[in-house]
């Protein structure tokens, strides 16, 4: 028989904070706290008083003046009398749209190779490793400037396609024109009536979402496998391209067209901007295809054969069976190879693309003069960007991790 | 360059109110070199030849300046520096002169807080295009792609050239004059637009110099000269007198020819006896030897040998003296006397 007797209830002493070991951890994170706060604060105060003392005090009032300089890459519209901050926002979209091109680019690549690295057919493995190895082992920055260098050396000038019996022709039904300047595609012009083609569009691609959730509804209660696949591109295309006809072909393409010393019309792509989402989606999607590799292969081999027996085909078992899982694997260093190509993609300015580096931690800092400032603005917009796609992709990952019940 | 932008942010921030207050002459003289920024490359201004010595109309202000400083023109360090590196390096105290063909404008010199101790190169704008191209003047240069070098005056000026002129074009960016080079040559750029002086300099390594012409238009006024930080008057004093003493001499007859012997003795004109330290304390008030100047020119002659030698008309560069010339020939170059 035991007794419990109550300790002695004692008041707190000052002395516990030190002794106790209910306490102790406690203290000695509150005191290194206060050291890490004191050093930061000192940090900070003395680059502001050595700043003033330099005559730089820190302002941001350069945002708003005039920024003075033309960029050649507008998504916005943009003119040299448009204040500093204009010009890093048109900044800002630039390298947006670098990343989110790279990024679509990179896991359709990654995906493709990492899947052909695991393939049975010798030549195409090893093929693959070869590319995988190559562009992992070599600097993003040197596949850029090699992409660029290329891109001038090998195609033709604007120049070339003019007079009687041209250097250089324009391929693809003399629609699209490849310089050493960049690519000038065919873009399309909106006449009257357009409006309703592009919402007959828009209606395909809901009733192409609701046709799905309904096909799968079907599926889970009769068991019956529609066609979906042709049943939804058949959406997409038939309604909006009757509509298209029916409206009298509102929409016209340009073909881009000599003019003065370059082509105009049609959609330009820089020479800058296709090296630069070019080697960094290259680049990027040697890691995902390892990425891709290493989720697949740690679903367990028992997973597909158990799927096999059941009678599944083999597209049906990576689709439903081992991407799943792999899915959970390969997600969370997506994330990091999308932060990485966003972030390699401040390289920009070693082949002139003017992105956010290139225009405010670039042409602005040099004109005005205030390195701390846009310093500050630059790591704080990329720190943004980076944090707003792990939030979007750590959703994505929530969703498709294995439900454990 | 990204980095380097970084640290020397860094390092101004931390190191530069420091280094104002303790005198660059004592420090240049205490570590025995200059440190001096220079072009990454342009040839007849700032460039290194295959021995790695640098050459040139810039580095022969740095030389000069390390004459009369340290007696000996040898005693430089060259930092290579970019349009976008040079005023941090220079801010910093990286170097402690900088002498890179630098436009002296109202915001560098107030707002960025340099000192420009004077003009060594009266320059414009200008444009480059290939002959082929068939254009003889800026204004036809409609949906024209131009190459730029990034960080520099000429951005601006550019933007501003055709804004008023209501012409359209494509800039491309650059970020240094062999890059620049490079796409010109391959024709990604129909134009390459710089000051004129380097558009000579660049025109001159070309393989056939002849297919390529600089357009008459001359869109700005581009006052280049060396520049010290705000802060040292003393080592400003140095670096803007030196550059006077180069241009004072060839305004006096003193070459590097005739130098020893006018530095013998006090002879009859009596600022060069001022100038080359036979009479007077003119040294002494700067805080240097009295001997000075004479080293200073001695280290790669006057002005004028100086420009002969680097990009004067019998160099492949070929420039007239032009606006730098002597005033007493038409031009602008006007030291203020010693005395």
């Amino acid at each position: 028989m035991s007794v419990i007797t109550d300790p002695p209830q004692e008041g707190f002493r000052i002395s516990q904070l030190l002794y106790d070991t209910r306490y102790r951890s406690m203290t000695i994170q509150i005191v290194a706290l206060i050291g890490f706060l004191l050093a930061i604060g000192w940090l900070i105060n003395n680059t502001l008083v050595n700043l003033a003392a330099l005559g730089k005090p820190l302002g941001f009032g350069f945002l708003w003046e005039p920024a003075g300089y033309d960029i050649n890459q507008r998504l916005i519209e943009y003119n040299s009398q448009m204040t500093n901050a204009r010009a890093a926002l048109v900044g800002v979209l630039n390298t947006l749209l670098v990343a989110v091109l790279g990024c679509i680019t990179a896991t359709i690549l990654g995906v493709l190779i990492g899947v052909l690295r695991l393939s049975k057919n010798w030549l195409v493995s090893r093929l693959m490793t070869v590319y995988i190895e190559g562009f992992r082992n070599v600097p993003v920055l040197l596949w850029i400037l090699m992409a660029m260098a290329i891109f001038i050396e090998v195609f033709p000038q604007p120049r070339d396609f003019r007079g009687e019996d041209p250097a250089a022709t324009m391929k693809i039904f003399e629609s699209v024109a490849i310089t050493n300047r960049g690519v000038y595609l065919p873009g399309p012009i909106f006449n009257a009536g357009s409006g309703i083609v592009i919402a007959a569009f828009i209606a395909s691609l809901a009733a192409i979402f609701f046709f799905g959730k309904w096909a799968k509804a079907r599926q889970e209660q009769t068991g019956q496998i529609l066609p979906t696949f042709w049943i939804k591109l058949a959406i997409l295309i038939v309604p909006s391209l009757l509509i298209f006809f029916i409206m009298g072909k509102p929409i016209d393409l340009e073909i881009p067209a000599i003019k003065g010393f370059n082509f105009a019309g049609g959609i330009y792509m820089r020479n800058s901007l296709i090296a630069l989402w070019l080697a960094l989606s290259l680049y990027t999607a040697a890691f995902i295809a390892e990425t891709v590799r290493s989720g697949i292969m740690a679903v367990s081999k028992g997973q597909s054969e158990a799927a096999a027996a059941l009678g599944l085909r083999p597209g049906r078992i990576m689709n439903l069976v081992i991407l799943p899982q792999a899915l959970r694997v390969i997600i969370p260093p997506m994330i990091s190879q999308y932060l990485n190509l966003t972030k390699n993609s401040s390289l920009a300015i070693a082949v002139g693309y003017m992105d956010i580096t290139g225009t405010l931690g670039g042409i602005t800092l040099n004109q005005t003069g205030r390195e701390m400032e846009c310093l500050i603005i630059l790591m704080g917009i990329y720190l943004v960007i980076s944090l707003t796609i792990s939030t979007i992709m750590n959703w994505y990952n929530e969703r498709v991790k294995l439900q454990e019940r | 360059m990204k980095k380097s932008t970084f640290i020397g942010t860094v390092a101004a921030a931390t190191l530069a109110a420091g280094f104002a207050a303790a005198g660059t002459l004592d420090e240049v003289k205490a570590k025995g070199f200059l440190q001096c920024g220079v072009t990454t490359g342009l040839v007849g201004f700032a460039a290194a030849d295959a021995n790695g010595n640098w050459d040139g109309f810039d580095v022969a202000v740095c030389r000069a300046v390390a004459a009369a400083v340290l007696g000996d023109p040898q005693a430089v360090k060259f930092t290579p520096t970019t349009g976008k590196t040079r005023f941090t390096a220079l801010a910093s105290g990286e170097i402690d002169l900088l002498a890179r063909n630098t436009t002296w404008t109202f915001s560098r010199d107030v707002d960025l807080k340099f000192t420009f101790v004077g003009v060594n190169y009266y320059d414009g704008q200008g444009f480059m295009v290939p002959k082929a191209l068939g254009v003889s003047s800026a204004k036809d240069l409609d949906t024209a792609t131009v190459c730029i070098q990034t960080g520099t005056t000429t951005e601006l000026n550019l933007a501003d050239f055709f804004r008023s002129n209501n012409i359209s074009y494509e800039p491309v960016p650059i970020e240094t004059n062999a890059e620049a080079q490079a796409q010109y040559l391959a024709g990604a750029c129909d134009v390459y637009t710089t000051d004129a002086s380097g558009l000579a300099a660049t025109r001159a390594t070309f393989e056939n110099p002849g297919d390529h012409v600089v357009l008459p238009e001359i869109i700005s006024k581009e006052p280049l000269g060396p520049l010290v930080r705000h802060g040292d008057d003393q080592w400003a004093d140095i670096a803007r007198w030196t550059l006077n003493a180069l241009i004072t001499a060839e305004e006096l007859g003193i070459t590097s020819a005739n130098i020893k012997e006018a530095a013998m003795s006090a002879g009859d004109n009596p600022e060069i006896n001022r100038l080359l330290g036979t009479e007077g304390n003119l040294g002494e008030m700067l805080g240097l030897s009295a001997d000075w100047a004479k080293n200073a020119i001695a280290a790669g002659g006057n002005y004028g040998e100086i420009f002969e030698r680097n990009i004067g008309e019998k160099t492949a560069i070929g420039i007239s003296r032009g606006l730098n010339a002597q005033w007493t020939n038409g031009g602008l170059l006007y030291s203020p006397p010693f005395r």
